[in-house]
């Protein structure tokens, strides 16, 4: 997993509610099994047009928002199915974090587990970004080892971040090794619930 | 004080509990398919690991699979990843309902009629509406594929304890209300995000009323308002059906789990963190005008106005959506011609959503211009479909009869709506492109599906002229 203290980039924003995972990653770029090659499908069916060529009036075509790695969203992020492919096609596209008002519980895990910096801020400071953006080039910068995010208009803000996952982030680790040192307390739970008798047999 | 079921189930579930960390929570079923594992397994070859428990999974196919000549595959992506599926399944020693099984169906539909699903289990699947499992008294919710491989490798996951929202829903449902339109409506009054951060437990008289198949099409959509789970505590209803299921427990140790379901429901005094009461008797028939589930209305309602009087959608929001959808705001429902009609998908596809629409339709024709089609949630329902001849009387009204699997429901196997062309779907997403791009999905019950079928374009099923009787008997 990738692994950073802070994030300063450029941010791009796309000022719209419920955006779904559908709409993030469309499911004809599901059948790949790989995990990597998802960034060029990002938003497919608003990023292009019919003929293949970019849609000039989506967001993230625009030339103030290129190269940006911070992305900033409406409410309710990552709606819809559980698809990782969602965050590996962020990843993929360069975004390091996300800023929403607020995200889906199962798209904010996995964005936790592929080292996005997923983070909700209040619907008022975010607007104040957006109507900084709408005329310029914003800039931000997410600390996470502070859990500070210092906006484009130099004011600082602070947010809340599960500390578990701010080590896993910040250490890089990689989570199935770390829970696999508790593994004699899994091995126990197992004789304890006689999880056997649960087998699926046929 | 009391306790509710899902702190019931949280607890006796806890592997470790440590200050400054989630909670280690055990799972006891982990059911697969083949789009959002391929990686997990990759992920363990990768790291040497092996699965820890392969007797706790159990794998389908069901999102790319054809609904028709199952043979041949022509998508190789599709094919890529069905069979490796198939490898990953033989490598790791994992139970698999491949094509060729007569379990095969729509991972949802399955893992209950197989009756892998039971009242107090842990259930996860790498698929968002693993809720539906909920219906059992289950604490089943949807993960993504880093978790599924986490769960491969540790049978277990890292999880903040959720809190606990009661949607409470009393009184008698009207003619022609089904268990589709109480979810559709709740998440219209609430919103998509009512839910966020909770599980959703629901209660009250007319949940206890409801068969275990309409409990589990409100658990589906308890996603599509947020939650991350939604269940419903288990009772005679859920005992009656777990039993003689072929992976449920059997005879005596059945008796003897049922002793145990039996103290799962929530306490009397139990509190929850929020408390939601509905009206059955307020609900009418609901279509979805919109792209995502909560922009709902009555079927005799209309696209809201941009006023932003009669909405909770901003104006903005209401253009964009009305605009994808080829419609204005301010719009009549009833009477929007719709070229497609899909009764399927993990939400309606059971036997009795079958029945549902088939006795609406008995007797007449699909609308000319309409293309209808029927996926069976499973291939056990659509052999039981058959054994009543459900299937004919679809085929004789114009349906169109498939093999089992996601189908239309989004899209990745061949099934879908051409761009612009307009689909009442008994499905649980309208989202744009879901059905195929620039496909327009009007989300509706199994037997408001009929009637559109019918009638040619979103009507209200209470006005056709079917017996109220056989429509009663239904509903
Ligand atoms: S039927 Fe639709 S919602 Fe259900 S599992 Fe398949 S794709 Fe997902």
């Amino acid at each position: 997993m990738r692994h950073y203290k802070s994030i300063q980039a450029k941010c791009a924003v796309l000022k719209r509610d419920n955006i779904d995972t559908d709409q993030i990653i469309p499911k004809q770029f599901l059948k790949r099994i790989e995990k990597t090659g998802f960034g060029d499908y990002l938003f497919n069916d608003w990023r292009y047009l019919d003929d293949g060529a970019e849609n000039p009036d989506f967001e993230l075509n625009k030339t103030h928002a290129k190269g940006a790695e911070i992305l900033i969203a409406g409410a309710n992020f990552g709606c819809g199915s559980s698809r990782e492919h969602a965050p590996w096609a962020l990843k993929d596209y360069g975004f390091k974090a996300v800023i929403a008002p607020s995200f889906a519980d199962i798209f904010y895990n996995n964005c936790l587990k592929n080292g996005i910096v997923a983070v909700s801020l209040d619907e008022t400071v975010i607007s104040g970004w957006i109507r900084q953006y709408e005329k310029q080039v914003v800039e931000i910068d997410v600390d996470l080892e502070k859990q500070v995010i210092s906006g484009p208009d130099g004011k600082k803000q602070s947010f809340e971040f599960d500390p578990f996952w701010k080590e896993m982030i910040m250490n890089g680790w990689d989570e199935i090794s770390y829970t696999l040192q508790s593994e004699s307390s899994i091995t126990q739970y197992e004789d304890e619930k006689e999880v056997d008798k649960l087998g699926i047999r046929s | 004080m009391g306790k509710t079921i899902v702190q019931k189930i949280w607890e006796n579930h806890l592997v470790a509990a440590e200050e400054g960390r989630p909670d280690l929570l055990y799972i006891d079923l982990h059911l697969l398919h083949e789009v959002t594992s391929p990686q997990a397994f990759d992920g363990l070859r990768e790291k040497g690991r092996t699965v820890r428990r392969p007797e706790l999974c159990f794998a389908v196919m069901d999102h790319n699979v054809p609904t028709i000549n199952r043979s041949v595959i022509e998508d190789e992506t599709a094919r890529k990843q069905l069979a490796a599926l198939e490898t990953n399944c033989r490598e790791f020693g994992i139970k698999l309902a491949g094509l060729d099984s007569e379990e095969q169906g729509i991972v949802h539909v399955t893992g209950p009629e197989l009756g892998l699903t039971w009242p107090g289990k842990t259930v996860v699947c790498g698929d968002s509406h693993t809720s539906t499992h909920g219906a059992f008294g289950a604490l089943a919710f949807g993960i993504g594929t880093s978790e599924v491989e986490h769960v491969l490798a540790c049978q277990s996951l890292y999880q903040k304890r959720p809190k606990v929202l009661e949607v409470h829903v009393s009184g008698k449902r009207p003619f022609g209300v089904t268990a589709k339109d109480i979810i559709l409506n709740f998440i219209a009054q609430n919103g998509t995000n009512a839910g966020t951060g909770f599980v959703i437990e629901f209660t009250g008289d007319t949940i206890a009323e409801l068969t275990m198949e309409e409990r589990m099409t409100v658990c589906n959509m308890a996603i599509e308002a947020g939650a991350k789970a939604g269940l419903i505590s288990p009772d005679e209803t859920t005992f009656r059906y777990l039993k003689d299921r072929k992976y449920a427990p059997k005879d005596s140790e059945f008796e003897k789990y049922k002793q145990q379901w039996s103290g799962l429901a929530s306490d009397q005094d139990a509190v929850y963190d929020k408390t939601i009461k509905m009206d059955a008797a307020d609900i009418a028939p609901m279509v979805t005008w919109g792209t995502n589930p909560g922009m709902a209305v009555p079927i005799t309602g209309h696209v809201p106005d941009v006023s932003g009087t009669d909405s909770k959608y901003k104006a903005d929001e209401i253009r964009h959506a009305a605009s994808y959808m080829g419609l204005s705001p301010g719009e009549q429902l009833e009477g929007i011609p719709v070229q497609h009609v899909f009764i399927g998908s993990c939400t309606n596809a059971r036997l009795s959503d079958l029945r549902d629409a088939a006795n609406v339709i008995k007797g007449k024709k699909v609308s000319s211009g309409v293309r209808a089609l029927v996926v069976p949630g499973s291939q056990s329902v659509k052999r039981a479909a058959e054994k009543e001849g459900l299937h004919e009387i679809f085929l004789n009204a114009g349906f169109e009869w498939r093999e089992s699997g996601c189908s239309m429901c989004l899209g990745m196997n061949p099934d879908i709506v051409p761009q612009g062309e307009r689909c009442a779907s008994t499905s649980n997403r309208n989202f744009e492109g879901r059905q195929g791009k620039g496909a327009r999905t009007h989300l509706v019950s199994p037997v408001m599906a009929a009637a559109a079928a019918v009638e040619g374009h979103l009507a209200d099923v209470r006005k056709l002229s079917i017996q109220e009787e056989v429509l009663h008997a239904t509903l």
